[in-house]
């Protein structure tokens, strides 16, 4: 049997995600598909067929799946189904958006956001915001999961060369209609796919103060983010956000500034390779977790630390 | 229009919770346990709805022990007509929470589900999806806006890198995110009225579904820690202790 891995993309550029979920996928079975589904997104098709470890690439076109919405591509799923005994998409809005629809369609329990395969029915996974890990077996015969892509290297995305195969399947339930997106324009690289993020928190005081991070983020080629605190003091919008309620990163460096480490921050950071803690108050739980802690005032350091780097 | 508001009771989010010492479960002992606060959001989107006079009713609805009674009675404070308890002992996974729920829905006929995107105990994120599913209704998961507009609901949802808009037919399945709003505080007055509130109790047995579990949790530990590593004195510290030591940085 097989595993078919839900793809994520754009309709004009594969997303990094999938390369992870490829590398689990490829733990838990020898043959891997890709599914491609959207609209003009052949070319997607052609980068997911160099992804290594992927035998067939399915490619699904029509308008109702331009915009991924969850009753079209979950029905679509569903009924390509039956040839997979594992069906496996990142944990990102997408996938938790359209998964356990696909799951409930088949009657199965969906198993969320996996870190790790232990055998074919069993698998880790966070509960509490990250602050306990359950082992969980399932008895479904068919397994629906989504992947905590930062726990999973990324496949090798040029070396493969799988089968393009089209396939004709329109599910329109017509009960859904995209209005409009606004998805920010950024020239730095995304924050669940950069080698590094500098974030910052409270500590920052006002959105204006972020620009203290924009340098160093140039220099460094990084993302940037924040925590939930910026984020809802108004510094910065809601995609800024790393975290339990944000995106859950696991970059090489990971540089957080005036931000004292509350749990539901630790849970979407704590997996960087390399922590370093900026925070002008020394017992912040940040320093609990950072490899480099620097206890300084901000506003002197990051100046300092720009012009050095 | 009818508004149907499926909550949980979960451990309060202050609390932090550990494995148990067998690494058997998580250890419930006296602990404090709340409404989930996507829950709350989803009440308290439903009672603006009501109190724009978009919406007349509101029943919320839970699955769970007898003791999930008390987080009913703080959503009828907070202005739901009255609630659900669909009584069962089972620790049910989502699956077996949307099958009893579709068995709901299908009793009330609601227009309109709103319900949290996850609960903060399992972190699924999967009941409000499965329940569009099982139901057919459209969706709208992690909402941070809604507006009717007529038989049609204009939803802003958080996404990956921003935010998208869809409209979606009702009946229809919202689930809330963070943003979509503030949810009040239940007032004293409100807290004694809802004791009189209807408060239907069924035996999840009565319903003839099957929500035995499909996954048998085989242990919950606690997950690596990191050790603190070292204070550093000086930005060059840093920068070089990043360079030479972490070699992160060139």
């Amino acid at each position: 049997m097989t595993a078919l891995v839900v793809a994520e993309h754009n309709n004009k550029e594969l997303k990094p995600v999938t390369l992870n979920t490829v590398t689990a996928a490829c733990e838990l079975e020898q043959d891997v598909h890709i599914l491609v589904a959207g609209h003009g997104c052949a070319s997607v098709a052609e980068q997911a067929a160099k992804i290594s470890g992927a035998s067939k690439v399915l490619l699904v076109e029509a308008e109702a799946y331009e915009n991924f919405l969850a009753e079209n591509v979950a029905s679509l799923i569903s009924n390509i189904s039956g040839d997979y005994d594992f069906i496996l998409a990142p944990t990102t809005t997408n996938g938790k958006n359209v998964m356990p629809r696909v799951a409930a369609l088949q009657d199965v329990s969906q198993i969320s956001d996996i870190s790790a395969i232990e055998s074919n029915d069993t698998f880790q996974r966070p509960i509490y915001a990250g602050n306990c890990i359950a082992t969980v077996k399932t008895s479904d015969i068919k397994k629906i999961i989504t992947v905590r892509t930062t726990a999973f290297d990324p496949a090798d995305a040029t070396s493969g060369s799988a089968e393009i195969i089209t396939l004709e399947e329109i599910n329109d339930a017509g009960i859904s209609k995209f209005l409009k997106e606004e998805i920010a324009e950024s020239d730095r690289p995304e924050l669940t796919a950069a080698e590094v993020i500098i974030s910052g928190g409270r500590g920052m005081q006002n959105g204006e103060n972020f620009s203290l991070l924009e340098g160093i983020a140039d220099k460094l080629g990084a993302a940037i983010g924040a925590s939930r605190a910026a984020v809802d003091s108004g510094f910065v919008p809601n995609d800024y956000q790393v975290g339990q309620t944000g995106k859950i990163v696991a970059p090489d460096l990971y540089i957080a500034v005036g931000i004292s480490g509350a749990i539901q921050h630790l849970a979407g950071m704590k997996d960087s390779k390399v922590i370093v803690a900026i925070n002008k108050d020394e017992d912040a739980p940040i320093f609990q977790v950072a490899d480099y802690g620097l206890v300084a005032d901000l506003f002197e350091a990051m100046p300092e630390l720009e012009s050095k780097i | 229009m009818k508004i149907l508001v499926p909550i949980k009771r979960v451990v309060d989010y202050n609390v932090k919770v550990r494995p148990k010492s067998d690494e058997s479960g998580v250890d419930l002992n006296n602990v404090k346990m709340a409404m989930n606060p996507f829950c709350e959001i989803a009440v308290e989107e439903a009672v603006r709805l009501k109190e724009a006079g978009k919406a007349e009713e509101i029943v919320a609805v839970t699955i769970g022990e007898s003791s999930s009674q008390e987080q009913l009675r703080t959503a009828l404070a907070l202005g739901a007509d009255r609630a659900i308890l669909v009584e069962t002992d089972v620790q049910a996974e989502p699956l077996g929470i949307s099958k009893l729920l579709k068995a709901i829905v299908d009793k009330e006929s609601p227009d309109l589900i709103i319900l949290g995107k996850q609960a903060i105990d399992g972190d699924n994120n999967q009941t409000g999806q499965m329940l569009g599913a099982l139901t057919g209704f459209s969706q709208a998961t992690f909402a941070s806006e809604v507006n009717l507009e007529g038989d049609n609901l204009s939803v802003t949802r958080e996404i990956d890198g921003g935010l998208q808009t869809l409209s979606i037919n009702l009946p229809a399945i919202v689930t809330t995110d963070l943003r979509l709003n503030e949810p009040r505080y239940a007032s004293l007055p409100n807290i004694m009225k809802a004791k009189s509130k209807p408060l239907d109790v069924i035996p999840a047995s009565d319903l003839g579904i099957d929500i035995a579990p499909r996954l048998e949790t085989l242990k919950v530990s606690l997950p690596a820690e990191r050790e603190a590593g070292v204070i550093v004195e000086t930005v060059d510290e840093l920068i070089d202790k990043l360079k030479n030591e972490a070699k992160v940085i060139s």
